[in-house]
């Protein structure tokens, strides 16, 4: 099957390279780039294991063609690190709440939690599961999720203000 | 020695981080970067991709599978069919319950999406055209779907593989659509009881089809080298010891040529306990062509053909004294095992621990009665968060319980109280003879009463009746089985269910321990590190766990059923004092005194009444390596215990679970859910908590939601997340957890499991609460799962709707 090309930044960085049109993203990201942190849990959009931040938006790349993503900007949880290797607020906050248990829903919820934050900088709780009820958890029943994602508003909300 | 004498007690006993504290969990610093290896995450130089040509009928044989234009797709390697892996003897292979299932669709399906053909090519999506283009020529058979069918005279015959055959694993089979007939507990004496009984009351009920769902799906990648005959098997194992010995068994491949690797796994809640045939085609793939080569479920795969929960068709019955003390039980059940004989559990057990369902009270005698029947549906029948059929075996007497209370007008708490086994009488035996080990049942009941006030909400109850509102109050009070288990009476093909555990301490007092048990999320590499840092006396961050490498960890039965904490865990106490008892050798020949005159304090030993005289562990592990050793004392400072445990641990719980209803629309409304779990000692009450909310969550999804159900055509209805219920964070209820803690007198150190008991625990309370909410209309059991549809059609039937 002949080959496109594609150009996108993931992660900050440049990337071009060949591929199927009928790729999806998601294997794109993790079998070209080989960023395995967003995951496959469903191939339907339904559970969100594999979402990551594209142009400032929360999408579920396992249906997303890569062709589609060319030139766009995106985020995956590899992204979520600082750029001097130390934990992003919200990652902490996962880890400090005990967000997470197995850790396959764990990369599509920190980045879907980094972009509803953006969009709502002071959500209620009723605001997070709303937020994040495209992110199937099978571990955790969202109960400490919803705490981990308060804590890391808060957190953030206290960065911006002494920032400012 | 200096250093240590400067901290306190308390300082010392945090310094560990050992049993009872709230620690932070290890394994997450790679989860949250992205930075897990799961096993789809496994990508091997050169590496392959496998994948099924599935059965689009229930029942149809196969008149002819055509590859040839398969073949023809680039990128497409190989197309395997019965008829290949037949010369290997590979086409049917042994389930854990002592029948045969096909790999591959021996000239017959048995149910939508059997695997057929498996189909290999350089990537996945060449995979997915070789699929679309194998042709399959079928001749459709009458399907049977109800179970309640498969035992008449006319039914259509599933296995004609068993022709002849009185015996598909588990006993003497009735009829060519029998597996087996279980019978447990005192007949005429239950009979007996029940023909002199004041009161007796019954009830049909059916525990749906469910499905585990882990969110990652099951998947291996099979690595044979062709020049050393050595297989690497990665994949999504709960029990990677026992799938070693059986891809041997099967394969006949030496057992030391096989190495099984389990690296992180996305869940698993039983569904990864079994082998499927997408490991035995992926091993033998990786033989023909020589190259490493991965399989993955889809969802739909998931769902639809790897294991399966319950499905058992129950009837309860309990006859009881006029004022409400139980006097005996009748449980039949029908139990529907899909296509083949394949559910997991102890061999010995045809329905697991089904016979704990005398639950958490206190009568004389029970009788049970289980049959299995062949369906044209996937085989199965694992524990889906819970101990072997515990959940339907709780199920059935809560409810029973329920019904009976409302028979005599008692309250459902109050007759809960009045049967309950006392504190004095454990260890109990129940009437159908498991010995529970310890339980204060009242008090744990009692004080879930007073928190969420329970008088109160009967009350307010009371009131929203008398307005033609509905309100539902479920309790339920739970007891499980759980650590399997005892080889006496627990074995998976002949292997008795012991665990184990391996401690290397290192010269600076650091250590690597490595158990037979295999995380899916629970924390292991948390919990038993603080388990052995109580015992060993080192910190917790200084012990690296390991689990799922079959050539370095000790043979284990893995982790399914609760039996990681009471089996595994246990391994781990006992090889810990194995090595204090060394290190006590080792300090008193340095410190120069018998080894009597020294006591274990924290981190280390001491001389009684002298304690500024002692030794760190961290020092006598230096010394273990040193020259300075008791004369003929080997140097070194390990040990490995493989621990067969002498009974099962009986965790318990009281749960109240309040609903308010719609009548109008039939949605229910989880108001608030209290849960106190009683699981002996804790040793993380941060991971306890994360434990229960889940299985809390995973008994809402089951109790309002889960079912797999099949179409007159055995067509499966519910195969993709868009029409199984994995519940969101929006409809997910809020919980308060509260335990007590009743310490088990067996186990080292009195642990007794919670990763299943709030499933097992909330299930019954979750759908009691539903029936409750209607048990003044005289509503004696409504049916789960509970959708808004179903609890409607309920509303409307009673002409409650507006």
């Amino acid at each position: 099957m002949s080959k496109v090309q594609v150009k996108m930044t993931v992660n900050g960085a440049e990337v071009e390279e060949l591929v199927e049109s009928r790729l999806l993203l998601i294997h794109f990201l993790r079998e070209q780039l080989n960023l395995t942190g967003p995951h496959i849990g469903c191939e339907t959009s339904h559970c969100g294991a594999c979402s990551i931040d594209i142009d400032g938006a929360s999408v579920k790349s396992c249906t997303v063609f890569a062709v589609q993503a060319s030139g766009a900007e995106i985020t995956t949880i590899e992204g979520m690190t600082d750029a001097d290797g130390s934990l992003g607020v919200i990652q902490e906050s996962f880890m400090e709440a005990h967000g997470l248990q197995c850790g396959f829903c764990t990369p599509g919820m920190i980045t879907r939690t980094h972009r509803l934050l953006q969009e709502n900088p002071d959500p209620s709780e009723a605001e997070i599961r709303n937020g994040i009820a495209g992110n199937l958890c099978r571990c955790t029943g969202y109960q400490n999720i919803v705490k981990a994602i308060q804590l890391a508003a808060s957190r953030l909300n206290g960065q911006r203000e002494a920032a400012e | 020695m200096n250093e240590i004498k400067e901290l306190t007690h308390e300082e010392r006993e945090a310094t560990l981080g050992g049993i009872g504290c709230a620690k932070k969990r290890k394994e997450d610093i790679r989860f949250i970067q992205g930075k897990g290896n799961y096993t789809d995450d496994v990508k091997l130089p050169g590496m392959v991709y496998g994948d099924f040509v599935r059965s689009a009928y229930a029942h149809a044989n196969i008149k002819s599978i055509n590859s040839e234009e398969a073949l023809k797709i680039p990128g497409v390697l190989a197309v395997l069919t019965a008829d290949d892996l037949r010369p290997l003897g590979l086409h049917w292979m042994p389930t854990l319950a002592g029948d045969t299932q096909a790999v591959l669709a021996d000239g017959k399906v048995h149910f939508q999406n059997q695997e057929i053909a498996f189909v290999v090519g350089t990537d996945r999506y060449a995979v997915s055209d070789g699929v679309q283009a194998v042709e399959i020529d079928y001749e459709e058979l009458p399907v049977l779907v109800d179970p309640k069918k498969a035992l008449l005279d006319d039914a259509p015959v599933l296995r004609p593989d068993l022709e002849g055959k009185d015996d598909a694993g588990q006993g003497p089979r009735t009829h060519p659509n029998h597996i087996f007939n279980w019978q447990v507990g005192d007949k005429d004496a239950t009979d007996q009881a029940f023909a002199g009984a004041a009161v007796t009351v019954s009830q049909d009920m059916y525990h749906p089809r469910v499905h585990p769902c882990p969110l990652e799906t099951c998947c291996c990648v099979a690595d044979m080298n062709p020049i050393s005959g050595q297989l690497t098997f990665y994949g999504t194992f709960q029990a990677p010891h026992v799938i070693r010995t059986v891809v041997s068994l099967i394969s006949g491949l030496p057992e030391h040529k096989i190495r099984v690797i389990a690296p992180d796994i996305g869940g698993g809640f039983g569904n990864k306990v079994g082998a499927y045939p997408g490991y035995v085609c992926s091993v033998v793939a990786s033989i023909v062509l020589k190259k490493p080569v991965k399989w993955v479920e889809s969802r739909i795969d998931n769902l639809s053909t790897t294991a399966f929960a319950r499905d058992y068709h129950m009837t309860g019955e309990l006859a009881a004294t006029a004022d409400g003390k139980i006097l005996a039980m009748r449980a039949n059940v029908l139990a529907d095992h899909g296509a083949f004989n394949a559910h997991a559990q102890p061999t010995k057990w045809p329905a697991g621990m089904f016979s704990i369902c005398t639950g958490s009270y206190d009568f004389p005698t029970a009788y049970v009665n289980v049959d299995g029947v062949f369906t044209n549906k996937a085989p199965g029948g694992v524990s889906y968060r819970c101990s072997f059929r515990v959940t339907e075996a709780v199920y059935l007497i809560e409810r029973m319980v329920d019904v009976l209370a409302q028979k005599l007008n008692m309250d459902p708490a109050e007759i809960r109280m009045k049967n309950f086994i006392q504190p004095e009488q454990f260890p109990y035996t129940s009437a159908l003879d498991w010995e529970y080990d310890s339980g204060n049942y009242p008090a744990a009941m009692e004080k879930a009463m007073q928190s969420v006030g329970y008088a109160e909400l009967r009350k307010e109850q009371a009131e929203k009746r008398a307005k033609g509102e509905l309100m539902g109050i479920g309790v339920s009070f739970f007891t499980e089985i759980v650590g399997a288990g005892p080889s006496k009476n627990c074995d998976i093909l002949g292997i008795g269910m012991f665990d184990s555990c391996e401690i290397r301490i290192h010269p600076t007092g650091s250590a690597i321990a490595r158990l037979g048990t295999k995380s899916q999320g629970q924390a292991h590499e948390t919990t038993y590190a603080q388990i052995l840092a109580t015992e060993l006396g080192l910190p917790s961050d200084d012990i690296t766990i390991e689990e799922g490498d079959t050539d370095t960890a000790p043979y284990g039965l893995g982790t399914y059923g609760s039996r990681s904490t009471p089996v595994a865990g246990a391994a781990a106490a006992n090889a810990a004092r194995k090595i204090r008892a060394k290190a006590q050798k080792i300090a008193a020949h340095i410190l120069e005194v018998a080894e009597d005159d020294l006591e274990w304090d924290i981190d280390g030993y001491q001389v009684k009444g002298l304690p500024e005289k002692r030794m760190a562990m961290k020092q006598i592990a230096f010394a273990a390596y040193g020259s300075n050793l008791p004369e003929g004392m080997e140097p070194g400072l390990e040990s490995v215990d493989y621990y067969d445990p002498p009974n099962f641990t009986f965790p318990f719980g009281a749960y109240i679970c309040v609903v308010d209803i719609d009548k109008d629309t039939g949605e229910s409304k989880i108001r608030s859910f209290y849960a106190l779990d009683d699981c002996g000692t804790r040793i993380n009450p941060m991971v306890i908590e994360g434990q229960i909310h889940g299985g809390l969550t995973e008994a809402f999804a089951v109790a309002m939601g889960q079912v797999i159900d099949f179409d007159d055509e055995g067509n499966v209805l519910g195969a993709t997340l868009m029409d199984y219920f994995l519940p969101t964070a929006v409809e997910t209820p809020a919980y308060e957890t509260d335990y007590t803690v009743t310490p088990s007198p067996h186990h080292p150190i009195g642990a007794k499991g919670v990763g299943e008991s709030p499933h097992v625990g909330g299930v019954p309370a979750f759908s009691n609460a539903i029936t409750d909410a209607f048990a003044h209309l005289g509503v004696s059991h409504m049916p789960m799962p509970h959708t808004a549809s179903s609890v409607w059609k309920k509303c409307k039937e009673l002409g409650l709707t507006g």
